[in-house]
């Protein structure tokens, strides 16, 4: 009986995640070891061009700078979100859920929307081009818009709720009488910040800061409607593939590269973080 | 609270952050203008221009089936998959876990080109139904943890307590857990919803030519010559956006 419930429970999403999921997935393998016909499809039998295309091709560029992109605005966005989940945490209750809702609402807008007023705030015509110009920073001339300035400005906007709410979970759950302990014991407020509060919601920040990174590692639409050749991502070259050259095995190849660049990295700091972690605690359990 | 402190003046700076390009959009939705930067005067032409416009009604008509259908089936397929995660750790549910928790952290663009891939390979036609497929797809993860962190506060003994009293599956179903999980299921169908309409990635993969939707639309608009049309349409979205959020808002009240 329990035996059956189970598998009455499990297998609607388990067939549709495996149908449409799993096998999709699969997919992108099959057709990067596939080569590209006339008409947009891909021929038969297997051919390793794709792949070898991407060696040949110089995608180093892109590579540094996709994840150039991603570090610089998975910082920023940490570093506005720790004082912002701060704050939320040690404000009053009534406070706090303004705080909340005022913070949700630009997240719950649409994404495209958002973007496109950037794109009117940052136009030749627009808010900031003027009032730089009329501040004498920048000439009258000079466009904001199309560079990797306004890909890094409106990621970092993007993403940013992501960093605030993991990081504001974490702090809500964090005991705020270890930080008065710590400033009994002579700890200044900053040190206190530092060293007692960091620590205690540092899954919130890693949560934070991995939602911003793969997010902003695979971004496409951002650097495609505000950003120019300067900062060109491997998303971008994606869609470039799909939809301009119609080469759907090179697309593939792409996609696999962008899933290690997205993977990898988050990989190798699980690992590295894990491990001196265990190692300082047992050396503090001999001390 | 301290207002002098850093933490103070950052998140004041970071709301202005936030709030600056949505509040100059709505100016500029009532400005005669066709440039955001000078103000002329006062208008609605450009909401009557919207109001004229054929192809949006479309586009949010289809946004709308799609939303509709793939909050009903990803709330269904979403509740069923967190009822099994939660109540069985076998090792299949370690897998089923994971093939919900992997499409909910892998960037949009890879699951758009693999759904386009998939439905090319299967010779399916491009349109409406192969959008449905997809957005239900990566709503039914969303659903599936929003309900399981509902499930984890469940009191599982109402259930036990029921059916001592001598209810069957079918009355335990129909008036424990479906009234008491009322109010997160709510809270995981209006996510779906709001996911599915606001969906632009993969949507523009697996749409194919001539189907357009809300986000697509809006897309097109922003990328080959906007008109101040744009800027109306915007300030629609986003009333309805606000009033949606205070209704999740109050739900979410409801359910502490």
């Amino acid at each position: 009986m329990e035996k059956k419930h189970e598998w009455f429970v499990t297998l609607p999403s388990f067939v549709w995640l495996l149908l449409f999921f799993l096998i999709p997935t699969c997919i992108i393998f099959i057709y990067a070891l596939k080569s590209q016909d006339i008409y947009g499809g891909i021929e038969p039998g297997w051919s390793l061009e794709a792949i070898s295309n991407l060696f040949d091709k110089d995608y180093t560029l892109l590579i540094f700078r996709t994840l150039m992109i991603s570090a610089i605005t998975t910082a920023v966005c940490i570093l506005l979100a720790l004082p912002v989940g701060y704050q939320m945490a040690i404000a009053p209750k009534r406070f706090r859920k303004l705080l909340i809702l005022m913070l949700m609402l630009p997240f719950w807008t649409s994404f495209l929307i958002r973007i496109f007023a950037w794109k009117a705030l940052l136009h030749p015509e627009g808010f900031f081009n003027n009032l730089l110009a009329f501040l004498h920073i920048i000439s009258p001339n000079t466009t904001l818009l199309y560079h990797l300035g306004a890909v890094l400005l409106v990621t970092i906007y993007t993403y940013l709720p992501f960093a605030i709410f993991p990081i504001y979970a974490a702090a809500s759950k964090f005991n705020f009488q270890l930080f008065e302990a710590a400033m009994d014991l002579g700890a200044s407020r900053s040190q206190a910040f530092l060293k007692v509060f960091l620590p205690g919601i540092s899954k919130g920040i890693s949560t934070g800061a991995m939602m911003v990174f793969i997010s902003t590692t695979g971004a496409y639409i951002i650097p495609d409607l505000v950003g120019g050749f300067d900062s060109e991502m491997i998303g971008t070259r994606i869609a470039q593939k799909v939809f301009v050259e119609r080469n759907l095995p090179e697309a593939s190849a792409l996609s696999i590269l962008l899933a290690l660049v997205v993977f990898l990295p988050l990989l190798a700091i699980t690992m590295f973080s894990s491990r001196p972690k265990k190692l300082e605690l047992e050396l503090r359990n001999k001390e | 609270m301290k207002r002098n402190s850093i933490s103070f003046w950052v998140t004041l700076l970071v709301l202005i952050f936030l709030y600056l390009p949505i509040i100059v959009l709505v100016i500029n939705s009532f400005n005669d203008s066709r440039f955001s930067s000078q103000w002329t005067e006062f208008t609605f032409k450009w909401y009557d221009k919207l109001w004229d416009e054929y192809t949006v009604w479309q586009a949010f008509g289809n946004s709308l089936i799609i939303a509709i259908s793939a909050t009903v089936a990803s709330t269904i397929l979403g509740t069923c998959a967190a009822f099994a995660l939660h109540c069985y750790k076998t090792p299949l549910q370690k897998i089923h876990y994971g093939l919900v928790y992997v499409p909910l952290i892998i960037p949009d663009i890879l699951m758009g080109i693999s759904f386009l891939l998939f439905f090319i390979a299967i010779n399916i036609h491009l349109g409406l139904f192969t959008i449905f497929i997809a957005h239900t797809t990566f709503c039914m993860t969303y659903v599936t943890m929003v309900m399981m962190s509902k499930l984890q506060n469940f009191d599982f003994t109402l259930v036990e307590a029921a059916q001592d009293l001598g209810a069957n599956r079918w009355a335990v179903g129909r008036r424990i857990l479906l009234p008491l999980l009322m109010p997160g299921l709510a809270s995981g169908a209006l996510l779906a919803f709001m996911l599915s309409i606001d969906e632009f990635v993969i949507t523009f993969f697996v749409a194919g030519q001539g189907v357009s939707t809300l986000p697509i639309y809006v897309y097109t608009m922003i990328k080959f010559g906007s008109t101040p049309i744009i800027n109306a349409l915007s300030v629609i979205i986003l009333a309805l956006t606000v009033i949606v959020v205070c209704i999740a808002q109050s739900l979410s009240k409801e359910d502490q």
